[in-house]
């Protein structure tokens, strides 16, 4: 089971590595992280994704919960959530495949950010499955090289805005 | 005023009256900051003892115990120390002293990021890298150790920070962290619920962990047990949270427990589980507890509810505001058949198999020793097969019972009983201890006579590394590897270089009248009990 759990914490040196060191002493998955400051710099928005069983999805709520840096921790449903990654693809592409390239990224409503001549760097943004789908259609062209930025998530509504 | 003299300040502040430590040229300042102040600094002869001296203290006062080492290696050193507290939950403010913050990173001369690699065995760490925090740090330090569960915290300050000029030092009167705030108070409806389950229950036992102690609530643990009548067993950490003749008392559960202490949790139908972790030594199995029996769990933990056994009924809060709460609430039970047939079990026990003659009985030694000691007398197990015996055969009263349970380090009992003893020096403190462990921790003599703190000391001469001895037998056929110590030390000599009276007890003849003269004199004592190296725990 995957679940996403969003955190607020303290921004104190040393906090990523609290709370990945925490993870991995204790055997959790991370399927991804990412760290940004929020609109009050003295704190920091980390969403994690993670897996496990029940059990073990509880106790690591409980596990962070106890960290002292972590000033909220909370779930991301996904029925009341949004989540976007962010993608950057390199794609070896050559003047007589280009076009058909860009139809594919016009229909996935990605951009492409630069063009050499042998080459093409698209940015997508997107749910998880979007990206997912549009690596496995990039397939049939040579992939150099993807930086993806792991799941960044919000909770729908104003409701519980505690940050932010 | 400089940040060495605002630490010694806040130490002042926090009532601190004696620490432990060794000094290194990083925390110099400090050390040279304390010179002019009451509190007194204890030198050991190994950093980790220092850990292990400032655990003792803490177990003995409730109050954290204190210990600071240099960079480095005394950081380094300090770690399996910190380690041990933390398993146990005991409070601790570990201080160490950091190269130049200017320089950190640059992997110079006795640098060691000891943040980084203490982080899995302390509460919280700090590093810090400015002088006016540190009022603040400190209090915050001294709060979080002991305040919900209890541990060691961390403070690394570099030595140029500790030699800043600060002005205006005000220590603060409060903390502020919007990020830490331990439960204490039991929810009402969960409370509730203890009491309902407890008006259903027809086998209810209590299981009493370290968490009893730690949270001062052993009148109280026995207060509930008895209102009820519900019989009590304890885990390892929490020997001596009732006394032992308390006709409602169990023993000790877990592999190396007692028969009926396991049968009755067994045979439960209600386990109320207060401050214990129910870890792998204490049930093998921890599954099979919860299969049908209803499962209460309190602690102060959140995260410990459902980290080794579930489904249970979670009442997280401070054990001994639980307990008062509990003790508001009323309900009509009658569990006298249960402990009747408690009672029974443990009446045919089997008593454990006796050594050799030509040699000392390690649990009829352990029980005499224990029954003489005085009501409040403190006793520290190491850790080996001396500690199962120990935890076996110890004769709780209303003293404490130290030992290392979580981390089972050995050379804990000699230091830990200096902490102690220093804590209270009206009361007698034993270290009972193996070959082994002794020989780890043997430097400390100099400072208990150094600064004369007398302890008494029992050694357990055998030969062997004896647990270890003992599982290689049972696992390997008796193809003993790396477990043979050869010759012990003649400790009678090592007693002499020291200066500290020393007997040795060869057989079971003469045992009461040599722990006698022992215990009744002033001062330190060392004590060697030749026992048999092919003896078992059980």
């Amino acid at each position: 089971m995957i679940r996403v759990i969003q955190l607020i914490v303290d921004n104190t040196s040393g906090v990523l590595s609290r709370i990945s060191g925490l993870f991995s002493r204790r055997g959790y998955n991370i399927e991804s992280i990412t760290a940004g400051i929020t609109a009050d710099p003295r704190y920091t928005r980390i969403t994690i994704v993670t897996s496990g069983d029940e059990d073990i999805l509880e106790q690591i709520e409980k596990q962070v919960g106890k960290l002292i840096d972590v000033r909220d921790i909370r779930v991301l449903d996904p029925d009341d959530s949004v989540y976007r990654e962010l993608v950057l693809i390199k794609v070896k592409v050559g003047e007589e495949k280009r076009q058909a390239l860009i139809t594919v990224c016009d229909v996935f409503r990605s951009k492409i950010i630069d063009i050499t001549k042998d080459s093409m760097i698209i940015e997508l943004t997107g749910t998880q499955s979007k990206i997912n789908a549009f690596i496995e259609l990039l397939q049939d062209y040579e992939i150099l090289e993807i930086a993806r930025t792991g799941i960044a998530g919000l909770r729908r509504g104003s409701d519980g805005v505690v940050y932010l | 005023m400089i940040g060495a003299d605002a630490i010694v300040k806040c130490l002042e502040k926090e009532g601190v009256t004696t620490l432990f430590g060794y000094p290194g040229v990083a925390i110099c300042p400090f050390f040279n900051s304390i010179l002019n102040t009451k509190i007194e600094s204890i030198l050991v002869r190994s950093e980790q003892n220092a850990a292990h001296a400032a655990s003792g203290y803490a177990r003995v006062t409730g109050k954290p115990g204190v210990c600071v080492a240099t960079s480095g290696p005394g950081a380094t050193n300090l770690i399996t120390g910190i380690a041990t507290a933390y398993a146990d939950s005991i409070p601790l403010i570990c201080i160490t002293g950091q190269v130049d913050s200017n320089l950190l990173g640059g992997d110079v001369f006795q640098e060691a990021d000891i943040t980084g690699a203490a982080e899995s065995f302390v509460k919280y760490s700090y590093l810090v890298k400015n002088a006016a925090d540190i009022p603040r740090i400190m209090k915050e330090a001294f709060h979080i150790a002991t305040t919900g569960r209890k541990g060691p915290v961390l403070i690394d300050i570099p030595i140029d920070i500790q030699n800043k000029t600060i002005s205006g030092f005000k220590y603060p009167e409060s903390v502020n962290m919007r990020t830490y705030k331990p439960t204490v108070k039991g929810h009402a409806v969960q409370l509730k619920k203890v009491i309902t389950e407890l008006q259903k229950a027809k086998r209810p036992v209590i299981l009493a962990g370290g968490g009893v102690i730690l949270s001062g609530a052993r009148k109280e643990l026995r207060d509930f047990s008895h209102k009820y009548g519900i019989p009590v067993v304890t885990t390892m950490m929490g020997i001596s949270s009732i006394p032992s003749d308390d006709p409602l008392y169990y023993g000790m559960i877990g592999n190396n427990g007692r028969s009926y202490a396991n049968y009755a949790m067994a045979e439960s139908d209600l386990l109320i589980v207060i401050g214990a972790r129910i870890a792998d030594r204490a049930v093998s199995s921890p599954d099979l507890v919860a299969k049908d029996t209803v499962l209460i769990h309190i602690d102060v933990d959140p995260a410990e509810i459902g980290k080794n056994v579930g489904p249970t009924i979670p009442l997280v809060g401070d054990i001994k505001n639980i307990f008062n709460d509990l003790a508001k609430q009323d309900a009509v039970c009658d569990f006298s058949k249960w402990v009747g047939a408690l009672d029974e079990c443990r009446s045919q026990s089997m008593p454990r198999k006796a050594p050799r003659k030509s040699y000392v009985d390690p649990a009829k030694f352990i029980t005499t020793l224990s029954e003489k000691l005085a009501d409040n007398d403190i006793y520290v197990a190491d850790v080996g097969q001396n500690q199962m015996w120990s935890c076996m055969y110890y004769v709780a009263k209303s003293g404490k019972f130290l030992t290392s349970g979580g981390m089972g380090t050995m050379g804990y009992s000699i230091p830990a009983a200096i902490g102690a003893k220093k804590a209270d020096m009206k009361r007698n403190v034993v270290a009972v201890c193996g070959d082994g462990s002794f020989q780890m921790s043997m430097n400390e003599l100099a400072t208990m006579v150094e600064n004369k703190i007398p302890i008494k000391i029992v050694v357990f001469n055998n030969g062997y590394l004896g647990l270890v001895r003992e599982y290689q037998h049972n696992t390997y056929k008796a193809n003993y590897s790396m477990v043979n110590l050869g010759t012990v030390p003649d400790l009678s000599k090592i007693a002499e270089a020291y200066g500290i009276p020393f007997v040795r007890l060869k057989n079971d003849k003469n045992m009461k009248e040599t722990i006698d003269s022992f215990l009744a004199d002033k001062g330190p004592a060392l004590m060697e009990c030749m026992l048999d190296p092919m003896d078992t725990v059980k």
